[in-house]
């Protein structure tokens, strides 16, 4: 076996899928832009994108939260710096982990279920019948998602952060014995407008990235079940890169200085 | 026949990889005319509908519907050809997240821009042409349908509309003999009374002599014999005759092997 072939060929590889990914990308971003748009089909998938997803992220900022300030605790008592843990919570909760948890968890929550969806449709032949009642797929199906994800992730991640800090309170004051006030007046004070405009910035890259990715794999899927379970695999394998990915970019942009 | 055919196939060829599947067919479809194309299992029948419909893009050829080039059309402009199509697909092909009316309706609402209740009415009415009572099934999901009944309601969608050409693909497909007659009958009756121009894939030879004027017969990517249904008994064509009698004798080689 040819190992310089091999590479060829997975880099070759690499560059169709990316090509596709990028034609894919336009096509939808056109379609999310021009008439005619479909308010109900992206009032359904707010409702599910955004409401549905709630338990999920609340869940996993509360849990994220307390175990924030517990391991801050551990850590920063040695060195008598227990008053940092406000400051720490409440940063790390609104820059990283709020968006880069929630974002995850919807791209195993709701690409999944948005590439399983097309792919079932795809391979069942409803993306062709849409075709044959003078519906274009990409406007009908496609647009509503990308435009529910972008607009829907922001708000579910504000309300992910605010749980988190929550749960970062909850532990200081009741297990580790901090003053309320104090707690909430340093968690205010410390919070800086750029770390809430990350925090949505990446919310909305990932709501379109978990939207695009579901979309993109569900529509190439083929075959029968596999295909579809493979979609659904690769829907969110890739967007979880993706989250990561662009997770640092948005991060250098806003405070590498 | 004087006047230019609905369809016009000319020198079509599709290929997969190495696989070729229609290799420079030719097939005219008349205006009101009902044409079935049979064929085994793979042999290109549902490339072929596919490409006139433009879900498949042919790899040379030409498609004229209504004496307009379809192949290389645009979006908009096929979206507009489409209105003027219906199609019933093997598998029904029915929207899982839509209720049975709304299935009927949709190609009205979102192809034809029509106001949801009067879409709602014609979707009742058609309904009740293909013998379902939209009171009892009109608020169902399809899960919750038979196989039989799915086809009716694909087949009510694909007449919603009225159309001035329907497309069915393998109408009779995992169906009973008994469902199967009753969804041919459904065809000759529903094409009748709006007078629309078919052209109907299958295998399945009772319902091509149910449904047709005219049988072609569609082997090695060509169409190689084609005629009326009276005339396919006594073809003198081996392939058809091997076909149209089931026989694992023949000219006709099955592969044993994908």
């Amino acid at each position: 076996m040819n190992i310089l072939a091999l590479i060829g060929r997975a880099f070759l590889g690499g560059l169709a899928t990316t090509g596709r990914i990028v034609i894919f990308t336009g096509r939808a971003v056109g379609h999310c832009v021009a008439p005619p748009i479909y308010p109900r089909l992206i009032l359904a998938q707010m409702l599910e994108i955004g409401y549905y997803s709630l338990p999920v992220v609340g869940l996993t900022a509360i849990f994220t939260g307390m175990v924030l300030a517990l391991q801050s605790y551990t850590g920063f008592s040695r060195f008598s710096a227990e008053s940092a843990i406000p400051n720490i919570v409440v940063v790390s909760m609104t820059r990283e982990l709020g968006p880069v948890l929630a974002g995850l968890m919807v791209a195993g929550r709701v690409g999944a279920a948005i590439a399983a969806e097309i792919g079932t449709m795809r391979v069942t032949e409803q993306i062709d019948a849409l075709v044959t009642l003078s519906t274009n797929p990409f406007k009908y199906l496609v647009a509503p998602r990308l435009i529910a994800a972008l607009a829907t992730l922001p708000l579910l991640v504000v309300v992910g952060d605010v749980i988190g800090v929550f749960g970062g309170y909850l532990v200081s004051v009741h297990k580790l014995g901090f003053n309320p006030a104090p707690y909430l007046r340093n968690t205010i004070d410390f919070l800086q407008t750029d770390d809430v405009m990350s925090s949505i910035v990446k919310a909305a890259v990932f709501g379109f990235v978990i939207a695009l990715m579901g979309c993109y794999h569900g529509y190439r899927s083929r075959g029968d079940a596999q295909g579809v379970g493979a979609a659904t695999t690769n829907a969110v394998v890739s967007a979880s890169i993706l989250i990561l990915t662009s997770n640092y970019i948005i991060t250098e942009l806003f405070f590498a200085r | 026949m004087t006047t230019a055919p609905n369809i016009r196939i000319r020198g079509l060829k599709k290929r997969f990889g190495d696989n070729v599947v229609l290799d420079g067919l030719d097939l005219d479809v008349g205006v009101g005319e009902s044409v079935v194309v049979i064929g085994g299992s793979g042999t290109g029948k549902s490339v072929l509908l596919k490409c006139v419909l433009g879900l498949l893009t042919p790899d040379a050829g030409s498609i004229e519907i209504d004496g307009r080039e379809a192949v290389g059309m645009g979006t908009r402009e096929r979206e507009e050809v489409l209105k003027k199509f219906g199609m019933l697909f093997q598998g029904s092909a029915l929207f899982d997240s839509l209720t049975v009316w709304e299935n009927v309706a949709f190609g009205l609402i979102q192809g034809h821009k029509m106001a949801r209740p009067k879409a709602r009415e014609i979707a009742h009415a058609k309904l009740a042409a293909v013998g379902l009572r939209a009171d009892e099934v009109g608020l169902l999901g399809p899960a919750e349908l038979s196989g039989g009944m799915q086809k009716r309601v694909a087949l009510a969608r694909a007449i919603a509309a009225e159309p001035e050409i329907i497309f069915f693909d393998e109408p009779t497909t995992g169906l009973d003999p008994i469902m199967a007659d009753v969804i041919n009958q459904l065809i000759v009756d529903c094409v009748r009374d709006l007078g629309a121009t078919t052209l109907s894939i299958t295998h399945d030879m009772a319902s091509a002599r149910k449904i047709a004027n005219r049988i072609a017969m569609l082997y090695n990517g060509r169409i190689i014999w084609a005629g009326s249904v009276a005339e396919i008994d006594d073809s003198g064509n081996p392939y058809v005759d091997q076909f149209i009698h089931g026989r694992a004798e023949g000219p006709i080689a099955m592969a044993v092997r994908a």
